[in-house]
């Protein structure tokens, strides 16, 4: 019975790492769009994480990500209904962004070096993200950021695919806050 | 220029800075109007910052010209039109002025506080970042600072009104040729 249970867990859990639990209310990711030279920040308001990481043995570890594209905000009301049509998100056909690792560096002190593929809008394009993990009693704060090429995700198509009005490079940012990580 | 054959008439660079400004606050009214309700689009994204460009290219001038004016008296009325001239009509006359160049700081600077406050900070010509003297405040911008800005770009309007047809009385009705003050004239005559 308990090797049946072992074998499950090990079955949900990826590489058999320690599961880390996201804390959505105190996580944010964020992205800068630069607008006629203008940077304009939004941030996605949910998202979920899985991550199976022992900081000691990073190669071994996983991280993936859910995002729901209909939540992308830049605070106004008129703009946001924007986001979901075709020619940006177009949440009707691609409801989510996904994130999944494909390895883990560790770098020492806290820092790492995700690789992966960046799914949004029906595009999967490889990104490295360079995190940096610092821990206060059982929280664990991950910060990083990249940046993408909105055009390679086709994020704003026809007449809004015009890098001069919106520049094709978009800068995104995090911050995660995890419980159940394992210590540095 | 030839200041001594026209001791009543503005100098060159008054004149200058007279019409440019002209032009361009006419312009830039004219794109706020048109652009304020327009949809999503790139079109309104397009007029918004040409609107914002226009509005520090304003202010900038202003300053210049305002400069310019404290430094360069301004020519006085010609006796026979100030004879003519109710007491009410000088200090109308004096107001105006004063009042035009109030709101030509006061325009484009309560423009900046409301694109600041709303989130956007003004990239001039898409190169130079503004500073945002007003923090980001959604509250401050929608019920305070656009409503402001509305209030003094369409007082400035009506003042401009007011001072293009007090011009059209003098020049067609008392014909007082008091328009010529402020066109260009030819260096070589």
């Amino acid at each position: 019975m308990k090797t049946l249970l072992a074998l499950g867990l090990f079955a949900g859990v990826a590489h058999a790492q320690p599961a880390a639990t996201l804390v959505p209310t105190q996580s944010e990711i964020v992205f800068t769009s630069t607008q006629m030279g203008v940077p304009v920040e939004g941030r996605f308001k949910r998202f979920d994480a899985k991550i199976a990481l022992d900081p000691k043995q990073p190669a071994t570890g996983s991280v993936s990500f859910t995002i729901d594209a209909g939540s992308a905000t830049l605070g106004i009301p008129e703009t946001d209904a924007e986001l979901v049509k075709p020619n940006w998100f177009d949440t009707a056909r691609f409801a989510q962004a996904s994130f999944k690792s494909s390895s883990v560096k560790g770098l020492g002190s806290g820092k790492f070096e995700v690789a992966g593929t960046l799914s949004i809008k029906g595009s999967a394009q490889a990104v490295v993200v360079p995190v940096v993990v610092t821990q206060t009693g059982a929280n664990s704060i991950a910060t990083g950021g990249f940046t993408i090429k909105r055009l390679a995700y086709k994020i704003g198509e026809a007449e809004w695919a015009d890098t001069s009005l919106v520049a094709n490079d978009v800068s995104v940012r995090f911050k995660l806050t995890l419980t159940g990580l394992p210590p540095l | 220029m030839n200041s001594k054959a026209d001791a009543h008439a503005y100098g060159a660079v008054a004149i200058a800075l007279h019409w440019l400004l002209a032009l361009a606050i006419v312009g830039a009214f004219s794109v706020g109007v048109y652009m304020h309700d327009l949809p999503f689009s790139p079109q309104r994204l397009k007029f918004f910052n040409w609107h914002k460009w226009a509005g520090v290219t304003i202010l900038a001038l202003s300053a210049l010209r305002l400069l310019w004016r404290l430094t360069h008296r301004a020519p006085p009325l010609p006796a026979q039109i100030l004879d003519m001239m109710p007491t009410w009509q000088r200090h109308a006359h004096h107001a105006t002025h004063a009042l035009l160049y109030g709101l030509f700081f006061a325009v484009p600077l309560s423009g900046w506080a409301y694109s600041s406050a709303a989130g956007f900070p003004i990239v001039w010509f898409g190169l130079l970042p503004l500073p945002d003297w007003v923090p980001v405040n959604k509250e401050l911008a929608d019920a305070v600072l656009k409503p402001l800005h509305q209030t003094f770009a369409f007082t400035l309007a009506a003042l401009v009104v007011l001072h293009v047809v007090a011009t059209l009385k003098h020049q067609f009705v008392d014909r007082d040729g008091l328009f010529w003050r402020m066109w260009p004239r030819r260096v070589d005559r």
